[in-house]
């Protein structure tokens, strides 16, 4: 890469770096098409439903609901993703398991009156408890993920129905309906205006820690002299991730401010972010989907990494079927048909590999917030439902079949 | 070495190829070139088979002869190699396999192409179904295929599963198979290396007797005595070329004589000069047993006892599936086979290494045999290739230290030579030398004090080979102990300052590098077979 150097405006000189810049910029996203394929398709796809619903798509209340409506799914596709990269592992009985925790926490909260923060405890050391029989199976038995996750769905649905005895529990208290319909006081609420100065403050700190992190890694990077791109790119991308992050926070201020769902799921994305990419054991799971032989031979003990990503699955899962119990403010034997689904679709649209070892949490998100626009967009603009789905599962097939072709003309 | 080499090539009475009486000749392969990416695999060969006859292909492994085959039969299609193949007197021309046997051309994998859980009737009718618009005529697949299991001397139901017949009756069905496709050159690739003494007696049998028949047959073998027991004409490929073809009658045909041929090449400086500083006996392996993983009672490996010293570097010679590969990866945690017994020492004091984290605690290391599918996890990184072995080095509280590995990979990117921009290039962008090099990195950062090395060259150039004994050279000078796998004997001579020699999961030999040669090593082998 060439370095400009800022010298003197004169004219040639501009269009040297305007071409300079051009140029980076095209190879730039030549090199990073795959990357950031999913992310531009999602901004196509909300311009489109922003233009096709006349505006009605981005309304705060209308976000304030995309994560409300979709929360549980991103929670779910995070831990689906971690199946998907020890070695494209499915997990197909999760949305039964969200009902059976469903079913579990109505029992303790609503019929025996436990308080709720034991509830809690209780449901997520259950759905652990579950991630270990699947994981059992799955890692140490070494039967294919897809049958004892199917033989889980039937086994936990099954259950969940007949300890329900096929009835609805319900009502929860008010408390718990808060973890779904609760919002982050405003602390701020003192000004005389109509905007949530909470929310517009969380994003301002959370687009400078962001800024902050960045400009630091760059910094490093320089000292140990590895290649960095160019700086108006890293400009761009910065203010970019900035405009979206301010952006969407002013979107939530307008409406009514920070839902505790976005907390957890926040707060889920970084820790597993951070898990997949900085640490040992996320290493182990990449290594592992990657070449299990390789990574066996490593030192990996990789029945118990494969065992672990199942534990670890079955507490999002459970922390996934809180929420949406939470919001149903009932415990349902229908509850979470279908989500599975919707997690495993995400996973793929953000670009995992059907075969392990490649793809990112942040990937798994994007996609299931394709997923989620896709649902919001075509609800507010009137699509019957059944050509939703039909709509959702061409998505998912041009997503993949984008990615796997996109990939041969690398290879090539 | 070279005395011997001038003795055989030079006599004059041996055959060459191409001044045979045309019409006898049921194949003439005429100049074959087949080049993979980086390897020239056959080399201008010529090879004639006289209609009628029983001819052994042989030559070391690597040698060409698989690809030799994979040619004629049509699994490299017309286009992929340059020169000839003229077989009853046509030119053809190959797409496929179906066109080679369509000609009559059948070829017989080392590895039985057979659908275990189908019966003996439908193997041997596979993709040749006994069938009208689509619709199998079962009556007549089986009564056909008894026809052709009594031809093969077969006595068993065709309705019996393929799995549950053992490998030397397997094979037959396969031969029957290809009696089936009408065949007039069969082509059997190593067809007794998994069978026994009797199994092997019988197909050997059944060979001379489909001569009588007409059938011509290619025999590719490592087994000389087999070789010399059924072959009239004995074709001797080495690197690719064709050494010399022998006639039986000839008075030179002999064991001797062919083992010159595979191995009397011409020994040029490919290997680095290097004086070991050998040290006190540093690791033991003792009375070691190995039990096969799935069939029940089947020893792999039998009473061996090993020993290295510091600073030494100690070869396995032997071919394959001699049982080298399932040593080492018992040796190293276990990582192989059932009922393990014996015991390692290192410094005299015995190792309990109960699994693989364990082995690379006590200082063991393994590279392997085949860095794609068990060395490398080819969709990432070279970084990460080489920090995964060994991650608590970089991480502190099992975070990783991204600038720290960066560091440790950029060091033996330098070091050792691995060819690429960068250490954030993946390594299925790499070519084979270099990937072999990420592999040798990642484990020369495991920190070992014994490194196997499992054919460490295998499948690359040799400029990159001298490279990797160059480094092998410099960690025994660090006082590492050093065992080295490798079925090529030249190399095995040219780097190591003792050789074991192993044959069937026994140590069959051991011998000081002043007394080893290719022939002694050879002779070893063969004397135990």
């Amino acid at each position: 890469m060439e370095t400009i150097k800022s010298g003197k405006s004169n004219p040639m000189r501009k269009e040297k770096v305007l071409i300079i810049i051009l140029n980076n910029l095209v190879g730039f996203l030549k090199n990073n098409i795959g990357k950031y394929a999913m992310l531009i398709a999602l901004g196509l796809i909300i311009i489109f439903f922003q233009i096709r619903t006349e505006g009605r798509l981005l309304l705060p209340m209308n976000v304030t609901n995309l994560i409300l409506q979709n929360g549980y799914v991103l929670i779910l596709a995070i831990g689906m993703v971690l199946c998907i990269l020890s070695g494209g592992n499915i997990d197909l009985s999760v949305g039964a398991v969200c009902a059976f925790i469903g079913g579990v926490t109505g029992t303790l909260i609503v019929n025996m009156k436990m308080d709720m923060v034991s509830a809690i405890i209780i449901a997520l050391l259950i759905g652990a408890a579950i991630g270990a029989w699947q994981g059992f199976w799955i890692a140490y038995v070494r039967i294919p993920s897809f049958i004892v996750t199917l033989a889980g769905m039937l086994i936990f649905r099954g259950l969940n129905t007949y300890w329900l005895k096929g009835l609805t529990l319900s009502p929860f208290p008010k408390k718990f309906q808060q973890i779904s319909a609760g919002f982050i006081p405003d602390i701020f609420s003192g000004f005389e205006l109509d905007l949530n100065v909470t929310a517009l403050m969380a994003g301002f700190v959370i687009a400078l820690i962001y800024t902050g992190l960045q400009i630091k890694k760059r910094l490093d990077r320089k000292k140990q002299n590895l290649k960095c791109p160019m700086i108006f790119l890293f400009v761009i991308k910065l203010m970019l991730v900035v405009a979206v992050i301010m952006g969407f926070s002013y979107l939530l201020a307008q409406h009514k401010g920070i839902p505790i769902v976005l907390v957890i799921i926040g707060t889920l994305i970084l820790i597993y972010h951070f898990f997949t990419l900085k640490t040992v054991p996320g290493r182990y799971i990449y290594a592992m989907g990657g070449n299990e032989k390789a990574a066996k031979l490593s030192g990996i003990n990789t029945n118990k990494v494969l065992f672990l990503t199942y534990v670890n699955m079955g507490v999002l899962a459970s922390i996934a079927g809180i929420v949406f119990t939470s919001r149903l403010n009932a415990a349902s034997p229908q509850a979470g048909v279908n989500f599975e689904l919707d997690a495993i679709a995400a996973c793929f649209i953000g670009g995992a590999s059907a075969y392990g070892g490649v793809g990112t949490v942040v990937g798994a998100i994007i996609g299931a917030l394709v997923m989620g626009v896709l649902n919001n967009g075509m609800s507010i603009s009137n699509v019957d439902s059944a050509i939703q789905m039909a709509v959702k599962g061409f998505v998912l097939l041009m997503a993949v079949a984008f990615d796997v072709l996109s990939k041969k003309k690398l290879s090539q | 070495m070279k005395d011997l080499k001038a003795s055989g090539l030079d006599a004059p009475s041996f055959y060459l190829p191409g001044d045979f009486n045309m019409n006898k000749n049921i194949l003439e392969m005429k100049n074959i070139t087949k080049v993979f990416p980086g390897v020239k695999a056959l080399n201008n060969v010529n090879f004639h088979v006289v209609s009628g006859e029983i001819h052994a292909l042989v030559g070391e492994n690597g040698a060409g002869k698989s690809t030799l085959m994979n040619v004629l039969s049509g699994i490299y299609s017309h286009g992929q190699y340059t020169g000839e193949i003229i077989f009853q007197g046509k030119e053809c021309i190959f797409k496929d396999i179906k066109d080679s046997e369509k000609m009559g051309i059948v070829i017989i994998h080392q590895e039985l192409a057979m659908v275990p859980y189908l019966s003996i009737g439908e193997n041997i009718f596979l993709g040749n179904e006994r069938a009208k618009a689509g619709i199998i005529n079962w009556d007549s697949t089986h009564v056909e295929s008894e026809k052709f299991l009594k031809r093969v001397g077969l006595k068993e139901d065709t309705h019996t599963l393929i799995k549950d017949i053992g490998v030397g009756k397997q094979q037959l069905v396969e031969i029957a198979k290809a009696l089936s496709k009408n065949v007039k050159l069969l082509i059997l690739d190593e067809p007794t290396a998994a069978l026994n003494e009797e199994d092997s007696e019988n197909l050997l049998k059944l060979l001379m007797e489909m001569k009588k028949d007409g059938i011509t047959s290619i025999l590719i073998s490592h087994k000389l005595n087999e070789v010399l027991k059924v072959a009239d004409s004995v074709t001797v490929l080495c690197d690719g070329s064709t050494i010399e073809t022998l006639k039986k009658g000839d008075s030179l045909i002999s064991e001797d004589r062919i083992i010159k041929g595979m191995v009397g090449r011409e020994l040029v400086d490919r290997y680095p000069k290097h004086v070991s500083k050998k040290g006190e006996v540093y690791f033991e392996v003792k009375d070691w047993n190995v039990y096969h993983p799935f069939i029940d009672g089947k020893k792999i490996i039998k009473d061996v006892n090993i020993k290295v010293h510091r600073g030494e570097i100690v070869g396995i010679s032997g071919l394959m599936g001699s049982g080298r590969t399932e040593f080492a990866l018992s040796v190293f945690g276990k990582a192989y086979g059932r009922n393990i017994s014996g015991s390692i020492l290192k410094e005299g004091k015995k190792l309990q290494i109960k699994n693989i984290r364990h082995a690379i605690k006590n200082g063991l290391a393994y590279v392997t045999e085949d860095r794609k599918t068990a060395g490398l996890i080819l969709m990432q990184d070279i970084k990460n290739n080489i920090s995964l072995p060994s991650l608590d080095k970089v991480s502190k509280q099992n975070v990783i230290s991204e600038n720290e590995e960066i560091k440790v990979a950029e060091n033996y990117r330098k070091n050792l030579n691995i060819k690429s921009p960068s250490v954030f290039q993946k390594v299925c962008n790499l070519s084979g030398g270099n990937q072999q090099k990420v592999v040798l990195g990642k484990w020369i950062f495991s920190d070992p004090d014994v490194l196997i090395l499992d054919e460490p060259t295998r499948g690359i150039d040799v400029g990159a080979k001298y490279e990797i004994y160059t480094i092998i050279n410099n960690l025994a000078d660090q006082g590492k102990s050093i065992i080295f796998i490798s079925s090529e004997l030249p190399e095995v001579l040219g780097v190591c300052d003792r050789i074991y020699v192993m044959n069937e999961g026994r140590i069959v030999g051991e011998l000081d590098r002043k007394d080893a040669s290719q022939e002694s090593i050879m002779k070893c082998i063969i004397r135990y077979s």
